[in-house]
C-alpha cells in the first residue's frame, strides 16, 4: 500500500512539494520577519538600542506600565481560571456548556470591539459613567481600563487550559483528601494545585504572552497618552508613526524577544504535559483492562 | 463502633438510589454490600462515610446522630474503587496525608507510616510514586492511607474491583485476617458473589435502591428470601409453573409449598441449583416414582472439580444444567453420551410465589 511508506521517502513529489511549501511559509512569515526585527533594532550596535529603550522617558514608561498590567491582569486570570475550571469540571447544572461557550467569546470577538464595549459601560458617557464620575474612580483612559481591557482579552486561556486536565483526573483524590479530613483549602493547596500545576503554568505562559502584545482592545480604552497610558506595542506604534523607525524596532525587540522567552517556556511545560497525561493514559488503561478480566471473571 | 442507619433515601434527578434503607452493622462486623449496579450499594457506602447526604432519614454510630456530620469529622477510613491514590505524592506521603492535614509531628508520622508500610507488606517502597506500583500493591497502599487516620469504620468501595483474579483471592484473604486482627467494624461494596461470601460476616443483598435480603452467608445462599436474591446468587434453573393446596410441580414432582394452602392455583416459579440436582440412570430410578424425571442429555462440559451436564427433560423444550462432581461423574454407573437418558432427582427445590397472602 502506498500510504504505508515511510514519510520520509524522498521519491515522492508530493511530499517533497509539500515540505517545501510549509518551511517556505514558516520561513517568509515568521522566521525573516522575526530576523529582521532583531537586525533592525540592533543595526546601529547595541548601545543604540539601550539608548532607544532606557533614554526615552515615554518608552520607559510604556516598558513599566506593560511589566504592570500584564501581571495583574493573569493574575486574575488565574483566580478566575482555577475558580470556574473547577465548577465546570466537578459541577453539572443547567447552562454549564453555554458558560463554557461564554469563555470563548473573548477569543472569537474582536479586540477593538471588546475595547469599545468596555468604553461604553465604564466610559464618562458609559453606563456606569455617573457611578464612577461620583466615586472619582477613573477607568476608561487609565491603569484599570488597561487592566480590564487585557483581562478580557485574556480571559479564556487559563480556563481553557485547565478544563480537560480537571476532566482527566476526576473528582476521586479530592474526594479522598476530604475523607482523610483535608479542609478546603488543604485540599486545594496539597491536591488539586499539584495535579494541574503543569496545565495552569502553561495557561499562565500563554495568557502573559497574549497581554503584553495585546494591541487593539487596550488601544481603544487608552486614549493613547504618551507616558500615561501607552504600553508597550501602542508605544512602538507611536514612534513607528512618528517615523522614529529604530527606536519603535528597539520596542519592538524587546516585545519579540519576550516571544521567544515564551515559546521556550512553553516547550519545556508542553513536555512535562506530555509526561503527564501518558501516566495518566498508562494508569486508565491498566484499570481498564483488569476491568475487562473482572468482567470475564464474572461471566465465568 | 457500630453503624445504624435508619429509613434513608436519595434520589439523583428522577432516579431513586437509595428508597428507605435500613440496616445495623454491629461493632467488629465484616459485612458486605453485595447487589448489580445502579442497586444502590455504592449511594449507601458513601452516605455512610458523609461523602454524600440523605434526603430522609438518620445515620447513627453508637447511638450518635451524625447524619449531618461531614466527611472530615466522621473519623472513616474510605478505600476507593481505583484507589484515588495521590499521584504526585510518594507512597510515603500518601499514607502520611491524613496525619499531615492533622497537624502530627514528624516523629510520630514516620512512625506511624512505617508501621502501616508493615502491615501492608510495602516496606521500602515508601519512596515510589503511585504510577510505579502494581494494582495490587496501589490498593494496599490505598488501604494504609486509610487506616493512618485509625479510623473507627473503614469503608471499602469495590476494593478488589480492578485486580486480576489471583491477586484478588490473595487480598481477599489477606484483608480478612487483617479485619480480624484489628477488628474494626467494616463495610463493603462489591457486585461478585463470590467474594461477599467468602469474606463479610453479613451478607446484603441489595436491588433496586431497597435491601432484599441481609443475613449470614450461610443463610442467604441456603434460604434465599426473595427469587431476586436467588437469580442474583446465579447459575440456577427458573422454571414458571403453578402451584396449589400447598404444592407445587415441576415435571410432576410435587414440591412443598405450605405458605399458599388455597385450592385456586396460582403462577409459581421454581429455582433448582444445579449442585441440587442428583443424576442417575432411569433404570436405577424407576422405583423413585414421583421424585424423579427422564430427560435425554445434550452435552456435557468438565471445569476442574466439577462436570455440568446440560439435558432436556422429555416433554420439555428448555435446557436443565446439572452440576455434579467431576469425582462422582466417574463414579457414577451412568451413560453420560450425549442423546442418553438420563433420570434426574431434584435434592432441594425453592418455590417463589409473586404474594402468597394474594387469593385470586
Amino acid at each position: 500500500m502506498a500510504h504505508a511508506r515511510p514519510c520520509t521517502n524522498h521519491s515522492q513529489p508530493l511530499a517533497v512539494l509539500l515540505a517545501t511549501a510549509a518551511v517556505g511559509v514558516v520561513g517568509l512569515l515568521i522566521v525573516v520577519p522575526l530576523v529582521s526585527v532583531f537586525y533592525e533594532a540592533f543595526a546601529r550596535g547595541p548601545g543604540a538600542w539601550w539608548e532607544a529603550l532606557a533614554h526615552d522617558p515615554d518608552t520607559r514608561h510604556a516598558i513599566w506600565l506593560s511589566l504592570t498590567v500584564a501581571p495583574v491582569a493573569v493574575t486574575i486570570n488565574t483566580v478566575f481560571g482555577i475558580a470556574a475550571a473547577w465548577l465546570v469540571a466537578r459541577f453539572r447544572f443547567p447552562g454549564r456548556s453555554l458558560l463554557i461557550s461564554l469563555f470563548d467569546v473573548p477569543f472569537s470577538v474582536s479586540p477593538v470591539v471588546a475595547g469599545l464595549a468596555l468604553v461604553l459601560i465604564f466610559g464618562r458617557q458609559g453606563l456606569l459613567g455617573p457611578t464612577l464620575a461620583w466615586l472619582d474612580w477613573k477607568i476608561i483612559f487609565a491603569w484599570p481600563g488597561l487592566v480590564l481591557a487585557t483581562t478580557f482579552v485574556t480571559l479564556p486561556l487559563v480556563v481553557r487550559e485547565l478544563i480537560p486536565v480537571m476532566e482527566a483526573i476526576g473528582p476521586e483524590e479530592e474526594m479522598a483528601a476530604v475523607s482523610l479530613g483535608a479542609s478546603g483549602w488543604q485540599v486545594f493547596w496539597r491536591v488539586t494545585l499539584p495535579n494541574i500545576r503543569w496545565a495552569l503554568l502553561h495557561g499562565i505562559v500563554l495568557a502573559n504572552a497574549r497581554a503584553m502584545g495585546e494591541f487593539g482592545a487596550v488601544y481603544v480604552v487608552s486614549g493613547h497618552i504618551a507616558g500615561a497610558t501607552d504600553t508597550m506595542p501602542l508605544r512602538v506604534e507611536k514612534l513607528f508613526q512618528e517615523y522614529r523607525q529604530p527606536a519603535s524596532m528597539a520596542v519592538a525587540s524587546v516585545l519579540a524577544g519576550l516571544a521567544l522567552v515564551t515559546l521556550v517556556a512553553k516547550f519545556v511545560i508542553e513536555r512535562r504535559l506530555e509526561a503527564e497525561s501518558r501516566d495518566l493514559e498508562a494508569n486508565r488503561s491498566q484499570t481498564e483492562s483488569l476491568d475487562h478480566t473482572k468482567v470475564e471473571g464474572a461471566v465465568a | 463502633m457500630s453503624i445504624h442507619v435508619r429509613e434513608i433515601s436519595k434520589s439523583f434527578g428522577s432516579f431513586k438510589a437509595l428508597d428507605r434503607v435500613s440496616l445495623d452493622v454491629p461493632e467488629g462486623t465484616l459485612l458486605a454490600l453485595l447487589g448489580p449496579s445502579g442497586s444502590g450499594k455504592t449511594t449507601l457506602l458513601r452516605i455512610i462515610a458523609g461523602l454524600e447526604f440523605p434526603e430522609e432519614g438518620v445515620i447513627e454510630e453508637d447511638g450518635e446522630d451524625i447524619t449531618e456530620r461531614h466527611a472530615r469529622q466522621r473519623e472513616v477510613g474510605f478505600v476507593f474503587q481505583h484507589y484515588a491514590l495521590f499521584r504526585h505524592m510518594s507512597v510515603f506521603e500518601n499514607i502520611a496525608f491524613g496525619l499531615r492535614v492533622r497537624k502530627v509531628p514528624q516523629a510520630e508520622v514516620t512512625a506511624r507510616v512505617d508501621e502501616l508500610l508493615k502491615l501492608v507488606r510495602l516496606e521500602g517502597l515508601g519512596g515510589r510514586k503511585p504510577a510505579q506500583l502494581s494494582g495490587g500493591q496501589r490498593q494496599r497502599v490505598a488501604l494504609a492511607r486509610a487506616l493512618a487516620i485509625r479510623p473507627k469504620i473503614l469503608l471499602l468501595d469495590e476494593p478488589f474491583g480492578a485486580l486480576d483474579a489471583k491477586v484478588r483471592v490473595e487480598l481477599r484473604q489477606w484483608l480478612r485476617r487483617l479485619h480480624d486482627e484489628i477488628g474494626m467494624t467494616s463495610v463493603f461494596v462489591t457486585h461478585d458473589q463470590e467474594e461477599a461470601f467468602e469474606l463479610a460476616d453479613t451478607v446484603v443483598v441489595m436491588n433496586h435502591g431497597k435491601i432484599e435480603q441481609q443475613g449470614t452467608p450461610d443463610e442467604v445462599f441456603d434460604h434465599p428470601a426473595t427469587p431476586f436474591v436467588m437469580d442474583f446468587l446465579g447459575n440456577v434453573n427458573v422454571y414458571h409453573g403453578r402451584v396449589e393446596n400447598g404444592r407445587a410441580f415441576w415435571h410432576g414432582i410435587p414440591i412443598d409449598y405450605p405458605e399458599y394452602p388455597h385450592a385456586q392455583a396460582r403462577e409459581a416459579r421454581v429455582y433448582l441449583r444445579p449442585h441440587e440436582l442428583e443424576i442417575s440412570s432411569p433404570a436405577a430410578a424407576a422405583n423413585r416414582l414421583g421424585t424423579s424425571l427422564q430427560a435425554s442429555v445434550l452435552r456435557v462440559t468438565r471445569s476442574g472439580l466439577i462436570t455440568r451436564v446440560s439435558c432436556r427433560p422429555h416433554g420439555s423444550d428448555q435446557e436443565l444444567q446439572v452440576d455434579i462432581p467431576t469425582e462422582t461423574a466417574r463414579r457414577l454407573q451412568v451413560n453420560l453420551e450425549p442423546g442418553a437418558h438420563v433420570a434426574i432427582t431434584p435434592r432441594k427445590a425453592r418455590v417463589f410465589v409473586p404474594d402468597p397472602e394474594y387469593v385470586i
